[in-house]
């Protein structure tokens, strides 16, 4: 039987558009030194490493060799794992499975990105199928928009709901001391911004950012010793389904990826009704709509429902349910560490760490990942111990 | 096995991906270049823990994992700790064939530098003593030394 297993520390780098001063290697250095500080352990006292970025973005695609100095691997088991957009969440759910098999007690996981070494899109775009697919229509921006402008024609949703998701994140971020953007934006400011592929404009997208991000995982009975107040795994799902763009996703239906990983983990932590027993969550919403119509495939609304109930200010701050405290990956998007600091992010709310951010007796936390061919990971933290 | 190849052309298609990668040396990277190109003198960083001298530089021990500050110069020369003549040519390798690669311990670092000697290669052995020469047209890269020669 699998150990129960927690976040026991966390650790981040300030997030700019270039880091001159920094290899990635010194980046992940900076992370997981915090990380470290912040469960008062040193590096002997971490039995294994996870570690993950995109493949070909810094074109340094054995990470886990390479970033051995950094991450603290020097002659310790360290593996990298690479799943797109998901990786960092990828990394986390791989360092859960290694601490609850048994096999180690504490593990470090580390996601990295220096997206200004890389093109973005020329990388991003080696997801897909190189016969097939291999348009930049997977360079993310074409793909989402085409997914956005479905969800407008059927539910009547407007570019203005689309930009509040955008206003909030951005807000929020003004209280994230590591956010990249941190500047006031308004619905007007996106509006006004230029058009990229419709419905998407420029404000509606994340930023490209230089950071990483680490976290420690301890087993049950070693957690508590560690961390007053540990961030308990509840649930970790994976879900993808095809690669192929017309066939992974119908547009119509949903993200049916996060709607299957979302249903299993709701399963793992016996969560009935969502909106009532999620606290916060930390949401990877690469552009503004996904913060509609993801939100659905989650179960937070009905489908149709999500402008209405964002516009209720159901996700801001003092909501319900807020949504991104942190800013979100509209406001710092260093890819390989984005659905990594989504989980960092739930962990410091589990935790009580969130300082200006901080959402208000956080029992349960909920973080997802999203990679390129739309596909889902969500993992569920709780002050719980399942 | 290929009879299909009797009804149906094979199609391959081309890659249309050139990712200009750039790299940034950062802050102790940049030092150590920047030292190459304008003072033709070679830096390394000292563990405050370990005592180890690393160059090129380290910003951070990784078996100490403590962060390195203190900056040391390094001598110019140092002896061949290992090395390999290559003799066929690759796109990719920074002069054409013949050369040698070497693992060059300079006096005051306890690792070894990775370089290349271009003359003299049937006298290279280990544990012969060697010094850089620096390039006339230097640009803050590994290759403002141009060589090592032996001494």
């Amino acid at each position: 039987m699998a150990r129960r297993v927690a976040v026991v520390g966390t650790g981040q780098t300030y997030h700019k558009s270039h880091r001159p001063d920094v290899t990635s290697r010194e980046m992940i250095h900076e992370a997981v030194t915090a990380a470290l500080a912040d469960a008062e352990l040193t590096i002997r006292e971490i039995d294994a490493i996870v570690i993950g970025n995109m493949d070909h973005f810094e074109s340094i695609n054995y990470v886990d060799t390479y970033s051995v100095e950094g991450s603290g691997g020097v002659m310790k088991p360290i593996m990298k794992v690479s799943t797109g957009g998901t990786t960092g969440a990828t990394v986390a759910i791989a360092a859960y499975y290694h601490v609850a098999s048994g096999l180690f007690d504490r593990v470090l996981a580390i996601g990295f990105e220096k997206n200004s070494e890389s093109d973005t899109t020329g990388a991003i775009i080696t997801c897909s199928d190189p016969v097939w697919d291999r348009f930049s229509y997977s360079g993310a921006i074409p793909s989402l928009a085409t997914e956005a402008t479905a969800y407008m024609e059927k539910y009547g949703a407007t570019q203005e709901d689309a930009a509040l998701i955008g206003e909030r994140d951005r807000n929020h971020a003004m209280n994230n001391p590591y956010a990249h953007l941190r500047r006031p934006f308004t619905v007007a400011d996106i509006m006004n911004s230029p058009m990229l592929a419709y419905p998407i404009k420029l404000g509606d997208i994340c930023p490209r950012s230089d950071g990483a991000c680490a976290c420690i995982l301890a087993a049950d009975g070693v957690a508590q010793k560690i961390a007053p107040k540990p961030a308990w795994f509840k649930a970790a799902a994976v879900r993808h389904t095809y690669t192929w763009f017309g066939d992974s996703t119908d547009y119509n239906k949903g993200l049916v990826s996060m709607q299957r990983a979302s249903k299993d983990a709701y399963a793992q932590a016996g969560i009935t009704s969502p909106v009532d027993e999620i606290d916060v969550a930390e949401l990877y919403l690469p552009y503004t709509w996904a913060g509609l119509k993801w939100i659905e495939d989650l179960g937070f609304c009905g489908p149709g429902e999500a402008p209405k109930f964002v516009a209720e200010k159901n996700t801001h701050m003092g909501g319900k349910l807020p949504v991104n405290p942190s800013g979100g990956v509209i406001s710092t998007n260093c890819i390989g560490a984005t659905a990594l600091l989504r989980v960092a992010e739930a962990a410091i709310q589990v935790m009580g760490k969130g300082g200006a951010r901080q959402v208000p007796d956080v029992r349960n936390a909920l973080a997802t990942g999203f990679g390129g061919c739309f596909w889902t990971d969500v993992v569920i933290l709780s002050s719980e111990k399942p | 096995m290929t009879e299909w190849l009797k009804d149906v052309e094979p199609l391959t298609l081309k890659g249309q991906i050139a990712v200009p990668y750039t790299w940034w040396a950062g802050e102790t990277g940049s030092r150590f270049l920047v030292s190459i190109r304008d003072k033709r003198k070679i830096l390394g960083t000292k563990c405050k823990e370990c005592g180890k001298v690393f160059v090129p530089p380290r910003k951070n021990c990784g078996r100490c994992f403590t962060n390195m500050e203190e900056w040391v110069e390094i001598a110019d020369e140092g002896v061949i700790k290992a090395h390999t003549i290559v003799h066929y040519a690759h796109p990719l390798q920074p002069v054409g064939p013949p050369f040698a690669y070497a693992l060059i311990r300079l006096d005051g670092a306890d690792v070894d530098f990775l370089h290349l000697i271009k003359k003299d290669l049937d006298k290279i052995r280990n544990g012969l003593r060697v010094k850089a020469i620096f390039s006339e047209q230097r640009t803050g890269h590994i290759l403002d030394i141009d060589s090592f020669e032996l001494i």
